[in-house]
């Protein structure tokens, strides 16, 4: 679509005239498209690739995919080829790994594409989205009762430095399902991740199974940085592929996204371009906006995409440009805390940040049960005046406090340790619900107000929460 | 036709050599697939362009036209319940044409050529008409009646009118000399529409939200903005308010954000009822969708297309409410765009002319007289939602918009984290509208409803006080009359304005019900402090069982809230009192 007939043929050039980090300047350049892919062929025989990121007159600036050592200026050879960066993409991908670039390293045997895509992919015309609202189930209550995933939602997880959220991550693929049963194929796209969380996963999903239904995207810590910019692209190229060509209800669950974004700023610093917030570029929301919002459904069509991306907030700060900005493209996230992985709680997610913007629409009756928003709602209500109340009783001592104070400081303690902690155990919905009512049932009912009276009414029961108060920790 | 060639690529950024004799701000379309682009610099014959598309797969030396007209809006019936992109390219037929992806150098129709519309007449021959006056009507939607208007800069006498069914297209009105009036007429969109003259806004902008109508109401014609973090209710609160606010008209602009929103707002506004017309909410709403993967420059314009839309619909004489979410999205591709030129940065990367194309922006809005002889007024009423990095306040958008802006509805993430929603600060927010529209209040509401609203916030204030001796003492340390107020603030906050967006009774508040709520809050305190003067220990009057009655008055529906609740303010007073007299 983008190759105007008459440049089709691969022109090679020998006319570099710098090579400033990445960069490659080539200048004499006749007929470079924007975004066009380059092959270059160094002097000792290596074969690099390239995109062309910049055009004036006849210089073409070219952003190398890895390490520019060994290039040099007068018999490095450029060929560009005619066309922007595709994806072969084809169902049997799945089962296999490749390398951080679509391109196999596992040995098996070649892929013959059904269609090659273009990488960038094309924006879903809002028009033609569906409303996501199936449930998925995760098997984790602080995602399932409070934060609820839908097919076709962005939830990333907001992990930080020595955190589990690849055990999360890892827990929620080998339980995640929908309502109805239907497996999902898992599209797994490693940027910058060292070998052994790489062989974590691998691990993870041989165990449960699953490596048949996913295809793995490598681009480990020690493979070309700026080749992480293309494995979410291709990653999602194939995503889109297999949920809208074959039905498929696609999860795709990006690591490290903070690595991505390190790589995104080594480039803008040597285009010598106006850095914005810490250093990224201004156009950060913009190209992360690119990859995220290719999630989602389309109307009359079965498939679905729906991404997981990781990312470790430097610093454990959520107002680090990374996490900020991809909090304001997802639709919610899921936070890690420390505080609480230090307690050994596991998974550790500190469920006041956390958000699901899409849970209204995959929660209720009819889809889950109809007081699950009352009881979402209730229980932040409560563990929010719990928490609160701690700060204040390291001042005051305990002893200062009123009884509903006391009440609401037991059940922080008793949430944390029953419904947050819950190791591996795969959890249904209804128990999670279930828990949720014991944990609520510690509460006077006149305090209740986030919950219908029909639903208090129906699963109020104090004397079930009595085995709570007996094991406050 | 001027037609040049690419020199440079740059992103969303092209520069084209041949082009002398463009102007800023005209329309280009950009090599073989013809993009769709804006000019936006030029030096010499070299013309540089922002491209509304993805630039990639361009090559240097391919032609760019230009078109000699600016970035145009067509402006005439069929712009009700349509979607559309930044640059009012109608997404439903793109969707239809090009299936399920946006495509690049795509144009479409803004209004459909094939549909005909009745086109009642409202002048005669020979009479005299001049620039804004209505030459007649057809009936947009069930209630809006679309007044097709003499377009600004023509007048005369009138030669010849036509009656019956027509297209968008086609003429209806002759005027002397020849001038012809069509069913549309196409405006600029980076141009304000002119009016006679702008007015003081007097009447409050109803928005069914307790704290924003009792505490923070803006009028209509005002502005406002909604600053938050991610995830504590920008969104929500702009669709809530697109949902139920009192306008005739709403024009919701996704400007950069997410497309899942953008599906929720189309699946949800067909079905929704406007509880005034009784009609579908999305007769009266127009979209502009450009989301966040998008092309970053169509986002930049989708702000003024808004706008525009929104400024011919007041010019009819209604009442349009204008969301725009989100402004800093709007802000941001402004800075990609002049990065991209090259221009010296201001705060934060921001071009140095921020600050006057968001004033430029928000003084399109205002009450005003509009264009034409009989004196209609309409007003644009705003809100603008921000998204600081970090939540931080402090930085150019939120800072340069509050300079602007007459009302701050602040969003608190840690009144989101513990899922307290709307999430707006009682401590941070402000309206500066409130003298102008209490005269409204008193009349149509109730004489005291200012003093219930200073006191109800004079008492969230001292909330904020005592909670800081709280922190150091425990709350057993303080003297009753303080729990009281603690204990009244708790009400106020969990039971008035705490609201839920999606519950069916309390999505939309009537002001009075909102009204006779904040009373019986303020009564039970008032008996509070009487019966502790009578010496009932606070205890004994806060386990009354009644407060369990105010903490339901929200699930009361609007209709029968002035019996029920007039009922439980007696009954708040009797019984409470009733404890002293023991």
């Amino acid at each position: 679509m983008s190759n105007g007939s008459a440049f089709l043929a691969t022109t090679e050039y020998r006319t570099v005239g710098e090579v400033a980090g990445p960069l490659l300047f080539v200048s004499k350049v006749k007929g470079a498209a924007y975004n066009e892919m380059v092959e270059i062929h160094s002097a000792d025989g290596t074969v690099k690739y390239g995109q062309v990121i910049e055009l004036a007159g006849e210089l073409a600036v070219v952003q190398v995919f890895g390490p520019t050592a060994g290039l040099d200026v007068d018999k490095t050879n450029v060929r560009f080829r005619g066309e922007v960066a595709k994806m072969p993409c084809s169902v049997n991908l799945l089962g296999r790994i490749l390398n951080g670039m679509g391109q196999p390293i596992d040995g098996g045997p070649e892929v013959f594409p059904e269609e090659e895509r273009e990488i960038t992919g094309s924006p879903i015309n809002p028009w033609s989205r569906e409303e996501p609202r199936d449930f998925i189930q995760t098997g984790i209550s602080a995602i399932d009762g409070l934060n609820t995933l839908v097919r076709g939602q962005k939830l990333p997880i907001f992990s930080g430095a020595g955190l589990p959220g690849n055990e999360l991550a890892a827990a929620i693929v080998r339980n995640a399902k929908i309502l109805g049963g239907e497996e999902f194929a898992i599209i797994f796209a490693a940027m910058g991740i060292t070998r052994r969380e790489a062989s974590f996963f691998q691990d993870s999903f041989a165990k449960s199974g699953a490596l048949e239904r996913v295809v793995f995207f490598l681009n480990l810590a020690d493979d070309p940085t700026v080749e992480r910019l293309l494995t979410p692209r291709c990653a999602l190229t194939v995503a889109e592929f297999l949920a809208f060509e074959h039905d498929m209800q696609v999860l795709v669950i990006l690591t490290d996204m903070t690595n991505y974004c390190e790589a995104l700023r080594e480039i803008s610093t040597a285009r010598e371009e106006v850095p914005g917030r810490r250093g990224y570029p201004g156009y950060m929301y913009t190209d992360l906006a690119s990859i995220y919002e290719r999630a989602g459904r389309i109307k009359g069509k079965p498939g679905s995409v729906t991404q997981v991306p990781i990312l470790a907030m430097p610093d454990d700060d959520i107002t680090h440009p990374i996490p900020d900005l991809t909090g304001y493209i997802t639709e919610g996230q899921i936070v890690l805390s420390r505080q609480l992985h230090r307690r050994g709680i596991f998974p550790p997610i500190d469920v006041l940040p956390c958000l699901s913007r899409l849970m209204n629409l995959g929660i209720g009756e009819g889809r889950t049960r109809g007081d699950h928003r009352g009881v979402a709602d209730q229980l932040y209500a409560y563990y929010a005046e719990g928490v609160d109340l701690r700060r204040l009783v390291a001042i005051v001592g305990e002893e200062a406090l009123t009884d509903q104070d006391r009440m609401a400081l037991k059940f922080a303690d008793a949430f944390e340790q029953n419904y947050l902690d819950q190791k591996d155990e795969n959890r249904e919905l209804e128990q999670t619900l279930e828990l949720g009512w014991k944990l609520i049932s510690m509460m006077p009912r006149e305090s209740i107000k986030r919950i219908k009276t029909e639903y208090i009414d129906k699963y109020y029961n104090p004397e079930a929460a009595e085995e709570f108060a007996a094991t406050e920790g | 036709m001027i037609v040049g060639s690419i020199a440079k690529v740059s992103g969303p950024v092209v520069s084209a050599e041949g082009m002398s004799g463009a102007k800023m701000y005209d329309i280009a379309r950009v090599g073989e697939l013809g993009l769709i682009g804006e000019v936006v610099r030029l030096d010499g014959d070299v013309a540089i362009v922002q491209v509304y598309e993805d630039t990639s797969g361009l090559r240097v030396g391919e032609k760019v036209e230009c078109t000699e007209e600016p970035l145009l809006l067509e402006l005439g019936p069929g712009l009700l319940s349509s979607i559309y992109d930044g640059i009012q390219r109608r997404l439903t037929d793109i969707a239809e044409d090009y299936g399920d992806f946006v495509v690049r150098g795509v144009t479409t129709v803004a209004l459909p050529r094939d549909r005909k519309w009745a086109f009642q007449p409202m002048v005669e021959a020979g009479d005299e008409v001049q620039e804004g006056d209505v030459v007649g009507e057809v009936q947009e939607t069930t209630h809006i009646t679309h007044r097709i208007m003499v377009p600004p800069g023509l007048s005369g006498r009138v030669a010849e009118v036509k009656e019956g069914e027509f297209t968008v297209d086609e003429t209806v009105v002759v005027l002397e000399g020849g001038a012809e009036i069509k069913l549309h007429q196409t405006w600029p969109a980076r141009v304000p529409r002119p009016v006679k003259k702008k007015e003081n806004p007097t009447v409050p902008f109803i928005t069914g939200t307790r704290i924003l109508d009792t505490f923070f109401p803006i009028a209509q014609g005002g502005y406002s903005i909604i600053p938050g973090g991610f995830g504590t209710g920008k969104t929500v609160t702009e669709t809530t308010l697109a949902k139920w606010a009192d306008a005739d008209i709403v024009i919701y602009i996704g400007c950069g954000e997410r497309g899942n929103e953008i599906t929720e707002v189309l699946a949800e506004f067909p079905s929704l009822i406007d509880p005034k017309t009784g009609v579908p909410l999305m007769q009266r709403t127009i979209l502009v969708a450009n989301t966040s993967n998008m092309p970053v420059a169509a986002r930049e314009a989708s702000i003024y297309t808004g706008i525009t839309l929104a400024e011919y619909y007041r010019d009819m004489g209604y009442n349009v409410a204008l969301m725009a979410d989100s402004t800093s999205r709007w802000g941001e591709a402004l800075r990609e765009v002049s990065g991209r030129l090259e221009e010296m940065p201001g705060e934060e990367g921001y071009p140095a002319y921020l600050a006057t194309r968001l004033a430029d922006f928000y003084e399109r809005c205002g009450r005003a007289v509009c264009l034409g002889s009989d004196e209609r007024m309409g007003s644009i009423t705003a809100i603008g939602a921000v998204s600081p990095p970090g939540g931080d306040f402090s930085e150019p958008m939120t800072q340069n918009s509050l300079r602007i802006t007459g009302a701050f509805w602040a969003l608190d993430t840690s009144l989101a984290y513990r899922r307290h929603f709307p999430a707006i600060s009682w401590i941070k927010s402000y309206t500066l509208y409130l003298d102008q529209i209490q005269d409204w209040y008193t009349k149509n509401v109730a004489e005291d409803w200012r003093t219930l609203r200073d006191k109800a916030m004079s008492l969230l204030q001292k909330e904020v006080e005592l909670q800081e001796i709280v922190q150091l003492v425990g709350p057993d340390a303080l003297p009753d009359f303080a729990k009281a107020v603690l204990e009244t603030t708790r009400m106020l906050r969990e039971d008035f304005l705490q609201q839920f967006a999606f519950s069916d009774t309390d999505a939309f508040c009537s002001l009075r019900k909102a009204y006779l709520m904040l009373k019986v809050i303020l009564a039970y305190y008032d008996c509070l402090e009487e019966v502790l003067v009578q010496g009932v220990p606070l205890r004994q009057a806060t386990e009354h069982p009644i407060k369990n009655e105010i903490a339901r008055m929200k699930e009361i529906p609007s209709e029968e809230a002035e019996e029920k609740i007039s009922d439980l303010l007696d009954r708040v007073q009797r019984e409470l009192r009733a404890l002293g007299e023991w």
